[in-house]
This record gives C-alpha cells, structure tokens and sequence, in this order.
C-alpha cells in the first residue's frame, strides 16, 4: 500500500520564515517521495493551523504527517493531539525543527534554508517508517508521599490533606519545621516566623489525612507513576512515641549535654534542651523528644549506667532498646521538598570561621535571634558581652567561581532583616558588605530603602580578608574587615566587634541520594533540575515526581510556599485523573534475540531493566521507561529497540540529510 | 543423483578449505551424496571447465574468502551465473575478515609495507608487484588488487551465509545436507549459527557489568568460572552470534567475533564500542580516557573481522 506523506511548513510569524524561504522548502518537499500534499501556514500551532491538518486527515488525504517548526519539547504534543483528532495514530506524526535548529542559529539565509529542506527530507524518510503505537494506561494511587517536613513539605501536604487526600510526610529531623523553624523574623515584613509557621506543624501533626513519620528516612523508592514502592526507615528515638505526652521530664534531669558544656556562647547556642535528650525546639511536632546516642551517659557506658530519663518518665516511655522500625507502603505521587544546606564558610580560609570568636555564620545568627534560643533572642559576643559593631558579608558561597556561582536569593534580605534586628536590639553600629543589592519580591525594595533610613552603612565591595592582625590602635582586639570600597575608590580596614557571614544555599548532602531513589537528575549547581524551567517548574523527568522549594533552587518563603502549592495541586489534578497513559515510545527487549549479558541491567536511568531470572533475559518494565534510548544504545546484540526510535528509522533520517531530496 | 558442488577460495587463507576437509568421517558422507566439481584448493579444474558449464549447473558453491582482486571478482560472478544456491563461506566471505583489515589502509600503503619495507625484505630498487609487464613480447598478466576488500554480497547475489573463522566443520556438513534435502531456510539466512549471541551458550556466569580496567589476555590469568569481561578481557562475545560451540572462550580465550553480528546488528564493532561505553566504571571524563586508553588497538580489535562489512567500510581516503 502506498504512504501519503503530508508536509506542513511553519512560518512561526517571522521566526522561520524570516530567515528560510517557506515557499523554496515547500516545493522541495513537494518533490520528495512519497509527499503527497504540502502546505504552509503563519502559525500552524494555532486553531486554524491545527485545523488544517485535522481537515486533510479527515478527508483522507494523507496518512502521514510531518510538521517543521518548533522544537517537539514546544509543541510534539500540540500536533499528536491534532493527529489523534483528525483519526489518525499519533505515533504516525513526525516533526521537524526548523526553528531552534535552523532559523534561530543560522545567519545566512541562503543555507539556512538549504538545512531546512535536509532537515525536511530527512523527516520524510521517517515518517515513511513510522508504525502505529498503542498508550497503555494505568491506575493512580490517591495517596502522596512529600519528602522532606519545611514550609514547603508542610505546604504541600497541608494543600493535599485538606482536598480529602492522603498523605505520608516523611522528615528525617525529629521535627518538621525545617529552617524556618529556625528563624526569628522574616523578610520583609518582620512577622514572627514561629506564629505564621507553628499552627501549620500543628494542623500538619493532628491532620487525619497525614501521616507524619518524623526522624525517618525512605530508603527506596520502586515502581513508577500511580504506583509507587516506598520503604522508610523510621529511625529509633528510643521514645516511645505512644507513650510520651511531651512533659519534659525526661531532659529536665538530664545530666548529659549534646552542646559543648564548656563553650562560649556562641559555641553553645541551641533552640531546644542542650540535654541529651531533647526536642530540637520547644514548638517541636511531633512533641516527642529523641536521645542523642552520641552523648546519651546510658548509651556510652555499657553498663547501661544512668537511667535517669527513664526513671524521670512516668508513662514509661523511655524505651532504650528501641530499634529502627522499617515501613513499606505505596502511593501514586512523589512530592520532593528536600530543602536545602548552608554553605560552608570555613571553606572560605580568609574569612576566619572556625578560627576567630565571633565570626559565625547567618544560621547561627538566626537562632541567636529566636527568642526562644539559647540566649533568649539577645544578640552576644562570644564572652556574653554586647557587641559594639556587627559586619555583615554578602554572598558568602554564592555568586562566586571557587564555591558556587548562582545568587542564593534570599542573602540580601535576611541581611537587611539582620541589620534591623541588630538596630531594634542593640545600639551596635552596622555595616552591610554586599556586591549588589538585590531586593527583587513584593515589599523588598521598600524593605531596602527603609534600612537606608535606619543609619545602616552600606559597603559596595566583596570583602577580601577577615583578619585579627592590628596595624592601628582602633583595631586592636577587634575583628578587622578588609575591603575595597568600589563607591568610595579605596581599600579600607574597618574594625568590627562581630562578623555574620551571610553564607548561601546549596543542595543538601542528602539530595543526590533522594534523587537517585527517584530517578530525577541533579544539576551542575547541586539543586534537582525541574522538567522545564518556564513551563515545567514543579515536575521532573519523571512522571509522578515533583519538585519544590530549596531542593530546586534558592528561593524565599513566599516562592517556596506558592511552588508547593503548585505540586499539589499537579498532583491532584494527577489523582482526579485516577488514570495515566503511558508513553507508547518505549524500549522493548526482543527474548529471542536477548542472550542475557545483563550489561543492560545498570544504565537504565529509571530502573526500568530488570532481568527476570527465570527466562533469563532482561525485561523493560514499559510504566517506568522514558523511551531515552540509553539501554539499546548499550545492547550488543541489538535485542533492545526503541519503540518510535528504531534504528532502521533512524538510519533512514541520516540518509534523508544526505539524500539532497533524491 | 548426486549434488554438483563446488568450493572456490577467494582472498583467504585457505583455512575455510581446511575446515571442509576436518569433518573427519563425514567426509565420506559428503562424497557419497555429492559431486565436487570444483575446488581449486584440492583438484586439478580448470576456470575453462567451469565457463563450460551451464548457467545453474551447480547445485551449491561454497565461496570463501573475501573479494580484494579483480580475479576473486571474476569467479564469484561466474560461480553465481553456475549456481542454484551460492553460500559465503567462513567470515572473510561473510564480513571481509580479518582480510578486511585492509581497509584502514591504502592500496599503496600496503604494497610498500609488504615488498619494501617489511623488517625480512631487501627491495632498494623499491620494485612493486605491476598488473601488466611485456619481456621478450610475452605479456604478463596479474589480477588487480583492489584498494578495498569487499565482502561476497557487495560483489554478487548471496543466499546464504555459514560464519566464523573458521566455521565449526559440522555446521558446514549441516548446511549441505540442508541443500540436498531441500530443506533451506529464507534467503539471505544466516545458517550453521544461532540467533542470539555468543554470551547466551556462554556457561560462564554473568553479573551487572562494571569495567574498571581493560587486560591482554598474557596479562592475566582468568577465572575460568566468570565472565571474561568482567575480568578486563575485551570479549565480543556480547556481540557476536552463537554456534561456534565457544571453542575461544572454553579456552579461556575471550571471543574475538568472528562470527559476526547478529541480524539487524548494521556494525558489530561500533555496537561493542557503544556498549563499552556504557558500562565503564568511571564517570569522569580523564578516568574514562585512562580506561579507554588501556584497550590495544581499539579499532581493529572491535572489527577484527568485520571492516568490509561495517558502516564505514574503510578508512576514509
């Protein structure tokens, strides 16, 4: 039977047909085998380009279609949908990029169009190979796994809960709350971090929908999309969580401590007990504490000496030959709200962290601020006394080629926050040391302009050395700054009492971990990369798995909350489905011709070879495969083929680039 | 009635002829129910008495070795205009073999190499072999060597294709049997073989597959119970079809692919290459150049027998 190729040719406004000559490619392509029609339109994406199409396949005229326009990323979809209307199998569709990889990187039109037309012939030759794929559907588990207790995990399974669906929140602290649970204020409206976040730990601890395992860990993640595998390792808090009510007894008599007893103040700043046993804050949900193995007198003494905690607890709760308990269940979505790490500044050796008192970093600045911290909100030298002048450095790790070159966000204005706190509670004076300012969101800039007004001196110049070595009598015993001062046109030594280091935002060191477990890719700046990053900010690679929050990238509350909304609801739209099709373009292995090397077992990047030990032969599992290719690259004997990819396709392309329309 | 065959060698080694005589006492078998007609390895018949023949006249034509001069060329022709059933013989027929290693050089690369500079020849006149030469007005006439070795079927019509280097003896009793019981596969059928590769008889045992370095086989002594290659043995096993009986590889040889690729396999050598490549342990890219850098001779070790025949065929001119 013969093939009717139709050949549709975009303008994209001017974006094409400004650099290729359409009516040259279109009379090429008349000329090729097997084209049996070819038209042009200004914008073929839109209704009436579509419904060009949909007409010819309605009326017979052609049984398969290429477009040459945009990237399939762009609009693959758009046209299946199109094809798939007009009666035709959308896997009978082809296209071709003439935009991004033509008219947009070409200067001379000449041979631009001259690609256009390989690229055409090329498609041609395709599509006359093209065969009919079926999609497969499968079932959605309603319930979410969210990875990670922070605003943004909390966001995301308050968000579910409330639409009636289930919930597992897993957070490996042994509280939710995450870094803003840390903090005192925020920007830039200065309202109390712990007021706007603790009813939302709390509704997230008493919700029926969520089930909350704190102090765990998901160990492995299976299956794909609608169905997925999930095992935690609840780690033992040696408390029994049924039991405790929260009292406080147990780390009242505590006579161990998990902070430096010795230290300064610095040294021994913490939220919650400084006991080993302990809750990490006091607003801590669960409000079960956990015991420090580490320095826990019971446990470092074999003989099991001490006991008091036990014996403090009247209920019994304290269960010291507790055990790591492991679940296993299943659910349909992946919600990934990881968070994220502070840089390391003792990395930076010149600015002294780690080696002079009172260099600390914004963390450790944050939870001197709490007023429910360690120094009852009171900003302190090391010695406990008050500090005369505060410094505080900008972009410390971020926006920099030795450590990590992305602007971290959110520096600019926990630093301006720092500097009014620092105002309203002492009579210090402060310097900020920034290389620009960046004040981007709602209320930023004005927050900006305020602390302008509020007798702030702002630096422009990336401080070069923190240093103790005095060379006038002013700086004697102070910490001394070293700057170049690119407004003022000079290097200056600027005295401090105290240095913050506004230190920035990396991937956590558990996120590679968490990314391989769920088959999404970390990118080169250490956060996990979004399917798009305009039309796809939440999800990934692979269906069924989201990403939000610090785990993405750098970003501030207010972002982090609106993203996790966003996950949710891509998830319940997910679940309101209750069913997915599944990419037809898949690998299949071929039994007979599968001799069972297994060299295909590794590379799958979604664990979706497996090799069934009975048959033995390697088996693709079609719900988790993306159709990427790698496998049958790596099959030696050919056994693996891409389904819509097969090499006799793609051999037929290159041939059609070389062909010249012969 | 006896079956009229014939064997012809092209550019080989003549060990594909051998390998019909090692089928021992099935030779008696073969003379009792076929005539040999012609087989210039073995008996005195002349190019002339074939020419005489009718078109078809042979029954089956074992043709082996490569085609790389305008002789081997001629009597292929011939051999196929002769013949119901034309079967490429041995892995230089089949693939162009390791003759086929020709093809990363040049016609005259090779012929100074070989009669100027090879370390056992004095040639200073530098004296190359020529096609024509008239002394006393007799001319002289030799065929003419190609600049590329090309397998049978990019020459003439195959029908059917027995590999290996050579092909295990038996396969090649099998074959003929084939032919007089009329009982042949589709054309264009690899037979004598299997369809999956060389790892499926195999009887080492196998496990997920990272190299983390690559061994000559007088650099190590293998574990006769595992994979060769996950012993650093660059084995093309993974690629190559079975039926050979793993006679290399019970040697605790690794396979050096000569019985080709499997069907659909368009380049056996770029297939390894390309599964090489995706289990190498490192990641980095100076590591993986390390690895890649211990393999010797990467190119003629993954097409040892199968240049002629890959995608590319030969070294660009």
């Amino acid at each position: 039977m013969s093939v009717r190729i139709g050949v549709y040719l975009c303008h994209c406004g001017a974006n094409i047909a400004g650099k290729v000559d359409i009516d040259a490619v279109a009379d090429f392509a008349r000329g090729l085998e097997n084209v049996t029609l070819v038209k042009d339109y200004k914008f073929m994406c839109s209704d009436p380009g579509q419904a060009l199409i949909q007409k010819d396949l309605e009326n017979k005229l052609v049984d398969r279609v290429v477009v040459a326009s945009c990237s399939p990323l762009m609009h693959e979809n758009t046209f299946r949908k199109t094809v798939e209307r007009g009666g035709l199998n959308p896997y009978l569709f082809t296209m071709t990029n003439i935009r991004e990889q033509c008219s947009w990187v070409h200067i001379d039109s000449d041979r631009t169009t001259e690609k256009a037309k390989d690229l055409v012939a090329a498609s041609v030759r395709r599509a006359f190979l093209l065969e009919p794929l079926t999609k497969k559907e499968v079932p959605i588990n309603p319930r979410t796994l969210v990875i990670g207790g922070g605003i943004a995990g909390i966001q995301a399974a308050l968000d579910l809960a409330e639409a009636g669906k289930e919930v597992v929140l897993v957070e490996k602290e042994p509280s939710i709350g995450g870094h803003m649970a840390k903090f005192d204020k925020t920007f830039p409206t200065l309202d109390c971090s712990a007021c706007i976040l603790t009813p939302r730990m709390v509704s997230v601890g008493q919700h029926s929908n969520i089930e909350l395992m704190s102090y765990a860990e998901v160990e492995d993640v299976g299956g794909y999309v609608g169905n997925f595998n999930i095992r935690v390792r609840k780690k033992a808090r040696y408390v029994d969580s049924e039991l405790c009510n929260g009292c406080g007894a147990c780390w009242s008599k505590c006579p161990s401590s998990r902070v430096p007893r010795k230290g300064n103040v610095h040294e021994k700043l913490s939220l919650g007990p400084t006991t080993s046993i302990y809750m990490p804050f006091m607003q801590a949900v669960p409000a079960i504490p956990v015991i420090d193995r580490d320095t826990c007198l019971y446990f470092k003494n074999d003989s099991g000496a001490c006991g008091i905690c036990a014996k403090e607890c009247e209920r019994g709760a304290i269960k010291y030959d507790m055990t790591d308990e492991i679940v296993e269940f299943e659910v349909g979505n992946i919600i990934i709200a990881a968070g994220f790490k502070t840089f390391d500044p003792a990395k930076v050796k010149r600015y002294g962290y780690g080696r002079f008192d009172n260099v600390m970093t914004a963390l450790e600045f944050e939870v001197m601020n709490c007023a429910s911290g360690s120094t009852g909100g009171n900003i302190l030298m090391a010695d406990g006394s008050e500090p005369k002048s505060i410094g505080i450095v900008h972009c410390v790790g971020s926006r920099d080629s030795h450590y990590n070159e992305h602007c971290s966000r959110v520096c600019c204005m926990y630093s301006l926050k720092y500097a009014h706190l620092i105002k309203e509670k002492t009579d210090a004076e402060v310097y900020q040391f920034y290389i620009d300012m960046r004040c981007f969101g709602k209320g930023y800039e004005e927050f900006y302009d305020r602390l302008l007004s509020e007798d702030v001196r702002f630096v422009r110049g990336k401080v070069a050395e923190i240093s103790k070595v005095p060379v006038t009598e002013t700086e004697e015993g102070k910490l001394v700054v070293s700057v170049e001062d690119t407004l003022l046109g000079t290097v200056r030594r600027i005295p401090l009492d105290m240095v913050v280091l506004s230190t920035g935002l990396e991937g956590s060191e558990t996120l590679p971990e968490i990314a391989k477990l769920c088959s999404v890719s970390v990118g080169k700046d250490g956060f996990l990369i979004e399917k798009h990053p305009k039309l796809g900010p939440v999800s990934t690679a692979t269906d069924g798995v989201f990403v939000v929050g610090g785990c993405q990238s750098p970003k501030d509350i207010p972002d982090t909350v609106a993203q996790a909304s966003a996950a949710s609801s891509a998830v319940l739209s997910m679940i309101t489905r209750e069913k997915i099709e599944i990419e037809a373009a898949t690998s299949e292995v071929d039994e007979d011709k599968c001799s069972g090397c297994k060299l295909c077992n590794t590379l799958c990047p979604y664990q979706a070879v497996k090799f069934d030990e009975e048959k033995e032969v390697s088996v693709v599992n079609e719900a988790l495969c993306k159709g990427c290719g790698t496998c049958v690259a790596g099959c030696p004997s050919g056994a693996i083929s891409a389904k819509h990819y097969e090499d006799r396709q793609i051999f037929a392309e290159i041939e059609g680039i070389f062909s010249g329309g012969l | 009635m006896k079956l009229k065959a014939g064997i012809y060698w092209g550019a080989g080694c003549g060990g594909c002829d051998v390998a019909v005589l090692d089928v021992h006492e099935k030779i008696l078998l073969v003379a009792e129910k076929m005539d040999l007609l012609f087989w210039p390895i073995a008996l005195d018949f002349k190019y002339d008495d074939v020419r005489a023949m009718d078109d078809g006249e042979f029954d089956i034509v074992l043709y082996n070795g490569a085609v790389r001069n305008s002789e081997n060329e001629e009597i292929a022709h011939l051999l196929r205009q002769k013949s119901k059933v034309m079967v490429a013989l041995g892995a230089c027929a089949h693939l162009g073999g390791l003759i086929g290693m020709a093809n990363f050089h040049t016609k005259e690369d090779l012929l100074k190499r070989v009669y100027v500079d090879s370390e056992s020849t004095v040639n200073e006149e530098g004296t190359l072999p020529q096609e024509y030469w008239e002394e006393a007005g007799i001319p002289l006439e030799l065929p003419r060597l190609y600049g590329t070795v090309k397998t049978l079927d990019q020459v003439v019509d195959v029908d059917y294709y027995i590999p290996g280097c050579p092909p295990v003896p038996e396969q090649i009793v099998n074959a003929l049997v084939a032919v007089w019981d009329g009982n042949l596969p589709p054309k264009g059928s690899v037979i004598g073989a299997g369809s999956r590769t060389l790892c499926d008889e195999c009887s080492r045992t196998k496990e997920e597959k990272e190299i983390t370095e690559f061994k000559r086989t007088s650099e190590v002594i293998t574990d006769p119970e595992k994979c060769l290659l996950e012993q650093g043995l660059l084995c093309l096993g993974p690629v190559t079809r079975e039926g050979c009986g793993s006679r290399c590889i019970n040697s605790n040889v690794p396979c050096r692919g000569c019985y080709g690729p499997l069907e659909g396999v368009p380049d056996q050598g770029i297939r390894m290459l390309s599964a090489l490549a995706s289990v190498l342990e490192p990641k980095e890219e100076e590591a993986i150049d390390e690895l890649i850098s211990q393999i010797p001779d990467p190119l003629r070790t993954l097409h040892r027998f199968s240049v002629a025949a890959s995608i590319l065929r030969r070294k660009k001119i």
